[in-house]
């Protein structure tokens, strides 16, 4: 039967008017978007160093690995802890196709991204509708068994991984040089740029993340939870595996060491350091992870520990990272905080019984940092 | 046959009997009312409706299918939507997309034009956020189309959760106590809404503890009391039965 | 394939499974009481190696073992492994209670690279395996043609009690029951006066101070202690408390067995560089067939 609104209704004037908070930006649009592509293009001949373009390129291909996470973690909510499983297959079935059968790399791309979807599936299936923490360690452990895998058979080379990747060639082009390799994560990470840009304002964004906010009430909606779950598994898998089959051409040889625990970690990290769902933010959080041992080189080791120690803090004081999708927040006004130690030198201590309940900080004019005692 | 209809439902956790026996039929286009005192089994028996529980005995049926031990998706997919006691929208999203999720089983799926954005996924996509407009100006809120649903206060709360239901256009639109907690003249709105989308041949069951309300808008009311359908007729008759009343208030001390 | 040849795997595999069954009991009960996988549990352990390593290097001349510092040592080192669990839980997660799961879990795993590459610079540790430096006597006696210590014995007998004590706490005294009350409903226990704090605070200084003895006691076992060693007992330990019954402290100790029993066989069967392979396929296994572990609370959705 026909089902159209009608006469919309009108609010009464009894009510007083209603003041949304300031409307939070998503994303800062098209320009700064576009000034940020040309100044990443024109990097290399500006910084005219090999190595900054190196590392300028490892920042990229932790910004396509981010790129992928985000689908699973920032969209749908489930944590995977092993993404490096992925990179790693795609890696290695380039590397191993390009090497012992002389496929040329662009032809390895559809098998590995099969291969990845494959491992997706055959992980995810019986395990996605688990919560989210086994999730965690089930997605960890696929990534320590894949590492483990490929550093114990000899037909990926064992500990030596594989080397002698040959370059990818694009129609008559080679590329050969750092520099190149470098425009060439860079126009994928303007492609995953656009798919996550993309998805996020389709049906399947819609889908995964309604997920992530209310899995019940999202199958209330329709959405077949479990199929839609496997569905970013999936869309994870094929991101992080094309970055991985692009990985081998660029350094010409792979290892086992680099498709380990704490390579997923940096992709974790880097989602969560600049903003869980944000595309913006995954980029950041990217640049940063990789930026940060770098600037802080001269401490050698101890630039582990002290990003270790900055990454408790952050997520102490900023759970939801550095720039989410809920906005930078930066026009709410002094917070206190929730207890966290930061605020409580700020306040006085009150002694009295324990907390019960915290009012959770709202914006408008509720006071922040109150709390109810019994 | 009703709409809706359940035969012998029963619920049970553990040792308690959440529904016994209940056996009821909602009626095709009708405005259904369901009351009962707190903890009568009301908010249980939309969850088996649903699929969200699956009943231990009995079975519910929708329009001639039996839908007992079917998940909560497919339900949905038949035509039922419901609205929740407290509230569960999608708090990240803003109002317009919230409504937008109602529409899942209508909007386009195609990867590629996801991807690559096909001029027939365009054009769905834009038909989908122009309903999804009108609705929420249906409910009073096309102020707020861009308002993070965690931003809203309550009363648009509740509207929200309705556009975001009939966005689905549903045949059976279930709404759990959709007056709770708001003041007097957005009730009175609400009650609007939910007279318009009744008149508009959506089957309403409602839920709810404003006897006003009910008496307003309901044409046939059932009370459950204990897990156990107690009587069931036109809202006057229920009204005045000493059953109900007992229910509610108590036996009369000697 | 000759029975002879497993059984002492199996029986290696006991002992093995007495470190996983105590560090498993830990994570277990850190995980009932806050939801929380503490990534950083293996971490405490490893530490706690570090530490006891230090403090017996101080006060052993040349490797003679003495039982006395063994043991003292032993329980410093539970207490300053309990220590150290209530310090990050104040610091890291006591502020965070509120936040989502991700980020909870993105701390922990922060905390994890904190110890290990605290214990990386220190002077004194460092990334290289260090011999512990008391080894602990091989005399002992003999069952079915193979040979056992009394360390081994001692080792398991100890564990045993420390598993025993805990459970004894948790379903036998006042203690344990604000214990599980908080567990099951942290503002209702709040509500009839328990100090749902200090509780929380004591079930991460148990569990320290368990990961502080299984490190002893692995460290004498094993004789060397590296910096990474938590990492794989950390998830060995999550696995065992998982196929026991997350949330309860005899599914973890039996899990913790049953684990090692199984990783033993099996690297004994196909070599031990697939050790955590087993452990892995034991976990999603479980899982998937049998979530609720052998003993443990239900996994997963309603219906």
């Amino acid at each position: 039967m026909p089902l159209a609104p009608g006469e919309p209704i009108v609010p009464s004037s009894a009510a007083p008017p209603f003041q949304p908070p300031a409307h939070r930006r998503l994303h800062p649009g098209a320009p700064v978007a576009a000034a940020a592509l040309i100044v990443a293009v024109v990097f290399p001949s500006v910084v005219q160093s090999n190595y900054v373009t190196s590392v300028g390129m490892q920042a990229e291909i932790l910004m396509c690995l981010a790129l992928g996470l985000n689908f699973v973690v920032g969209y749908a909510g489930m944590l995977d802890l092993g993404f490096a499983a992925f990179f790693a297959i795609g890696a290695y079935t380039t590397g191993l196709l390009s090497v012992d059968a002389h496929w040329p790399v662009l032809a390895t791309l559809p098998p590995a991204v099969l291969a990845a979807l494959i491992g997706a599936v055959f992980i995810g299936f019986p395990t996605l509708r688990l919560r989210s923490d086994y999730l965690a360690v089930i997605t960890l452990g696929f990534g320590e068994i894949i590492q483990n895998v490929v550093n114990n058979l000899s037909q990926t080379g064992g500990p030596e991984g594989v080397y002698g990747i040959p370059a990818l060639s694009l129609g008559g082009f080679t590329i050969t040089t750092t520099t190149g390799y470098y425009e060439v994560f860079l126009v994928l990470t303007v492609l995953f740029v656009a798919a996550n840009y993309r998805v996020r304002r389709s049906r399947l964004g819609r889908a995964w993340l309604s997920i992530r906010e209310d899995e019940d009430t999202a199958q209330a909606m329709g959405i077949k939870v479990r199929r839609y779950k496997l569905y970013a598994y999936m869309a994870g898998s094929v991101l992080g595996s094309l970055t991985g089959s692009l990985y081998g051409p660029a350094l010409i040889a792979i290892a086992p060491p680099s498709f380990g625990f704490n390579e997923s970690l940096l992709v974790v990290m880097a989602v969560a350091i600049g903003g869980m769902g944000s595309i913006w933010g995954a980029l950041l959080g990217a640049g940063v992870v990789v930026a940060f041992p770098e600037v802080f080189r001269q401490f050698a080791a101890a630039r582990l520990l002290v990003f270790g120690l900055l990454l408790v803090v952050l997520m102490v004081l900023r759970p939801k990272g550095v720039w989410p999708e809920t906005g930078l927040g930066l026009r709410r006004g002094r917070r206190c905080g929730r207890g966290s130690w930061a605020s409580g030198w700020l306040r006085p201590r009150r002694r009295g019984p324990d907390q019960l309940v915290e009012v959770e900080p709202t914006e408008g004019d509720v006071p922040v940092g109150e709390e109810v005692e019994l | 046959m009703g709409l809706l209809e359940v035969k012998e439902l029963s619920l049970r956790f553990g040792g308690l009997d959440a529904l016994s026996e209940v056996s009821l039929e909602v009626p095709n286009e009708s405005l259904f009312a369901v009351i009962g005192p707190n903890g009568a089994g009301k908010t249980s028996f939309f969850n088996c409706l649903t699929g969200y529980y699956r009943p231990t005995a009995g079975s519910v049926w929708f329009d001639g299918i039996d839908v007992t031990r079917c998940p909560a998706h497919e339900v949905a997919a038949l035509g039922v939507r419901r609205t929740f006691q407290n509230v569960r929208l999608f708090p990240r999203l803003s109002a317009r997309e919230n409504v937008l999720v109602g529409a899942h089983l209508r909007a386009s799926a195609s990867l590629l034009g996801i991807l690559v954005g096909t001029p027939r996924m365009r054009r769905r996509e834009r038909q989908l956020a122009e309903e999804a407009e009108s609705w929420l100006a249906y409910v009073g809120l096309g102020a707020q189309a861009h308002v993070l649903a965690a931003d809203l206060p309550y009363g648009m709360r509740k509207r929200l959760e309705v556009a975001r239901a009939l966005m689905g256009r549903p045949r059976a639109l279930l709404l759990d106590e959709p007056a709770a907690g708001v003041s007097t003249v957005e009730r009175d709105e609400l009650a609007d809404v939910i007279r318009k989308t009744w008149r508009s041949g959506v089957t309403v069951v409602m839920i709810e503890h404003d006897v006003e309300l009910v008496m307003k808008l309901a044409n046939w009311v059932a009370v459950l009391d204990g897990g156990r359908l107690l009587v069931q007729g036109p809202p006057e008759a229920v009204r005045n039965d000493p059953r109900v009343i007992e229910a509610y208030l108590g036996r009369r001390q000697r | 394939m000759a029975w002879g040849v497993v059984i002492p795997d199996v029986v290696a595999g006991l002992f093995l499974g007495a470190f996983f069954a105590l560090v498993a009991v830990g994570y277990s009960m850190v995980y009932g009481i806050l939801r929380l996988i503490n990534f950083a549990h293996g971490d405490f352990y490893m530490v706690a190696a570090f530490v006891s390593y230090s403090l017996l290097a101080m006060v052993t001349v040349g490797t003679h073992l003495n039982w006395g510092n063994v043991i003292w040592v032993g329980l410093v080192t539970m207490v300053a492994a309990g220590a150290l669990a209530v310090c990050v839980e104040r610091l890291v997660y006591r502020p965070m209670r509120r936040a989502a799961v991700l980020s909870l879990m993105i701390a922990a795993l922060g905390v994890s690279q904190v110890l290990e590459n605290g214990v990386l610079n220190t002077p004194g540790w460092g990334s290289n395996y260090l011999a512990y430096p008391v080894t602990p006597p091989s005399n002992g006696f003999n069952v079915a043609s193979v040979h056992y210590t009394w360390t081994q014995l001692a080792i398991v007998i100890a564990a045993a009690v420390l598993i025993f004590a805990v459970y004894w706490i948790v379903n036998h005294t006042m203690l344990g029951t604000a214990m599980r009350a908080v567990a099951q409903d942290r503002v209702a226990a709040t509500l009839m006066g328990i100090k749902t704090d200090r509780v929380i605070s004591l079930v991460f200084f148990i569990g320290g101070a368990l990961a502080g003895a299984a490190a002893v006691m692995a460290s004498l076992y094993y004789g060397q202690i590296n910096y990474l060693m938590g990492f794989s007992i950390g998830l060995q330990a999550f696995t065992a408390a998982v196929l026991g019954g997350i949330g309860n402290v005899a599914g973890a100790a039996l899990g913790g067995l049953l684990l090692g029993v199984l990783e033993s066989v099996g690297t004994g069967l196909f070599g031990s560089q697939w050790a955590l392979l087993f452990a892995f396929g034991a976990l999603v296994l479980t899982l998937w067939l049998r979530p609720t572990g052998l003993l443990g609370e239900r996994v997963g959705n309603r219906v």
